[in-house]
């Protein structure tokens, strides 16, 4: 991890806008890519903005490469235009009355390039991103996956340290949004400093990112990378972006009491008080039945709230003690005859009950 | 008594018309369509007297008779100078208007729009106590620097300065306020500092209301009378503008007076024309 002496991003801030506060510590190292992923309103765009100068630090500072751009403790602020930070922003912002090649020569020009050397500056850039054949197109005759590649040119032209992505991918159709990620994560990998990827699609933060770091409310509520993320959610909201269910508890030996109501006996896991516990979807078995009782399942009674069809496997609301999404194939639905309001058994192996503390970075 | 009203006739188009649109008969309630047609008659009858009384025969030598080119000739040079100076004063001014925030911005934005409402006449004496040789700071340039304003084609050029730049400054504001600073926090990003920003981003962006509000006082300035004839006199050749020429004429030579006047139409249009995507499409102004 980097420190804030060292290359890279420092960050330990409060930001606030209006009654909103942003209060986060972290650390990004060159050439890595830091997932920021949250729900609507978490401050993961306040993040960004704070970080390009667009909105100065309430307490706290930014290093970036050793040198500090912003410091409310001595008031040193670097103006946003003064910041080598590059933002490829939500909608592009791509200036309408100019072309392609000038909107990508507008960082160097402004930066004190002359027009030439500006000029073959946006040159490389548009070459480097396949763009040279749009280079004198409006922004207005782009389509989605061709003007975020302007952005990133535009963003990247300018010759940042820094690099801040705030949803790059949303605007765009799902049937290019693939193609243009593989190509993005190209792009980024051939960044040389930190890049801060914010977005609300887990799988994009696991294609794209080294790291997540998962926002609620304002905080930083989990830090990692995104595989441990995907198997140990810190939080419902986590859980519920990876497809898992989550149950925080006490742990008492084998036994593990859940603070929402239920119990689970999982021998082993090693783990003593507060804890959650992850469980997948398609790891809980469903059956008309009681099963016969065994040392190394867990079964409880649940009742169908609702089900959903998605693509190949139906998945079941279930409110029981605990409660639960559950994955089951359409045939099953049909040879229980699940309906909202059934009755029915859930069993899960303790094998597949993954219990652990949070961890560190993991506040919340 | 029937339940079913009696039917009238309705015409093939009117029921084209009526499916296409939807949602039963349209036609105007007959208590609104006299007066609608009493205000339209009022509107364009003078204008139709002015054409129809206009000395087509002699209109090029009446219009090249000496008074009437430079009166022409001294309003269209006057008004551009008025719309030069408003477009160099006033667009920062709307600047400040639409993004800055002080104490007394309210009253600021009243008073600089004031001589919208203000008669020009008003206006004229006003800039007369201001400007004038006994004026606030008239006195000062005369004393100091021998400069007499008032009855100058200087003065013609503040009087319409003066009615006609609040018209360029409220377009700019509004479009000002309504532009999405989007663009300018990703200019900002870019490196561009504020007046590039300002420079290459939001007078670009806001490019057609400029060149609206710009138009429309150009017009205002070449149609002033008030201020003008108050602050800067009548004297032909140096501050005897269009209007005022039009004014003395219908007295000496009625035909000169409907030549000038049709002119000024005639400019009225091109201006409406120019304007039309912004005032003639009906409905919300943008």
């Amino acid at each position: 991890m980097t420190h804030e002496g060292s290359d890279g991003l420092f960050v330990d801030a409060e930001v606030r806008r209006g009654t909103f506060t942003l209060s986060v510590a972290f650390a990004a190292a060159p050439g890595q890519v830091v997932g920021v992923l949250g729900p609507n309103g978490a401050g993961k765009s306040t993040l960004l903005s704070a970080l390009a100068g667009l909105t100065p630090v309430a307490t706290g500072r930014i290093v970036l490469d050793g040198q500090v751009i912003d410091d409310a403790g001595t008031g040193a602020f670097v103006e946003a235009a003064r910041r080598p930070v590059g933002f490829v922003f939500q909608n592009y912002r791509l200036f309408p009355h100019l072309s392609v090649a000038e909107n990508v020569a507008f960082s160097p020009r402004a930066r004190g390039r002359g027009r030439r050397a500006a000029k073959s500056a946006a040159d490389r850039w548009l070459d480097r991103l396949g763009l040279t054949g749009l280079a004198d197109r409006k922004p207005g005759d782009l389509s989605g996956g061709q003007a975020q590649r302007v952005a990133l040119a535009r963003a990247l032209a300018g010759d940042p340290a820094l690099l801040l992505l705030d949803e790059p991918l949303s605007a765009l159709d799902a049937r290019t949004r693939l193609d243009v990620q593989i190509e993005l994560r190209r792009h980024l990998s051939e960044f040389t400093g930190p890049c801060l990827l914010v977005t609300h699609d887990p799988l994009e933060a696991l294609v794209l990112a080294d790291r997540v770091l998962v926002l609620e409310e304002g905080r930083i509520v989990q830090e990692g990378t995104p595989a441990q993320a995907a198997r140990r959610p810190a939080t419902e909201y986590v859980a519920r972006l990876v497809g898992l269910n989550l149950y925080a508890g006490r742990a008492d030996g084998p036994a593990v009491e859940l603070s929402g109501g239920g119990a689970f006996v999982i021998p082993d896991h090693g783990q003593q008080g507060e804890v959650l516990v992850a469980v997948r979807p398609s790891a809980v078995v469903v059956s008309s039945q009681r099963p016969q009782a065994s040392s190394a399942r867990n079964t409880w009674p649940a009742q169908i709230a609702g089900l959903t069809l998605l693509a190949d496997r139906v998945r079941l609301d279930l409110e029981g003690q605990p409660s639960a999404l559950v994955d089951v194939t359409p045939a099953a639905v049909a040879e229980l005859s699940l309906s909202p309001g059934s009755q029915v058994w859930l069993t899960v192996k303790a094998t597949d009950l993954e219990v652990y503390t949070r961890g560190p970075g993991q506040r919340g | 008594m029937d339940i079913v009203g009696r039917p009238s006739r309705l015409t093939a188009r009117e029921r084209a018309s009526r499916s296409a649109r939807g949602g039963g008969s349209r036609s105007a309630p007959a208590p609104l369509l006299a007066p609608a047609l009493v205000a339209v008659a009022f509107l364009v009858l003078p204008l139709i007297a002015l054409i129809i009384r206009a000395p087509w025969a002699r209109l090029g030598p009446v219009l090249s008779g000496s008074d009437a080119t430079q009166a022409l000739q001294l309003s269209l040079l006057t008004a551009s100078a008025a719309t030069a100076i408003s477009l160099v004063i006033g667009v920062p001014l709307a600047w400040i208007l639409a993004r800055g925030s002080f104490p007394g911005q309210r009253l600021l934005r009243a008073l600089v729009t004031l001589p919208l409402v203000l008669p020009p006449v008003v206006g004229g004496v006003a800039l007369l106590l201001a400007f004038g040789r006994d004026g606030l700071v008239g006195r000062y340039l005369d004393s100091w620097f021998g400069l007499t304003i008032p009855f100058t084609p200087l003065a013609v050029v503040m009087a319409e300065t003066f009615v006609a730049m609040p018209f360029l400054i409220i377009t700019v504001e509004g479009a000002l306020r309504s532009a999405d600073q989007g663009f300018e926090e990703a200019a900002a990003t870019l490196g561009a500092t504020r007046m590039t920003v300002f420079r290459r981003v939001t007078v670009p962006m806001i490019a057609p209301s400029l060149g609206a509000g710009a138009v429309l006082c150009w017009a205002r300035a070449l149609g002033e009378f008030g201020a003008t004839i108050t602050f800067a006199g009548s004297f032909p050749g140096r501050t005897e503008t269009m209007p005022i020429s039009v004014y003395y004429a219908l007295e000496t030579d009625p035909d000169a007076a409907i030549a000038l006047s049709l002119v000024l139409l005639l400019v009225s249009v091109v201006v409406l024309v120019s304007l039309r995507d912004r005032w003639l499409r009906g409905g919300s102004v943008p």
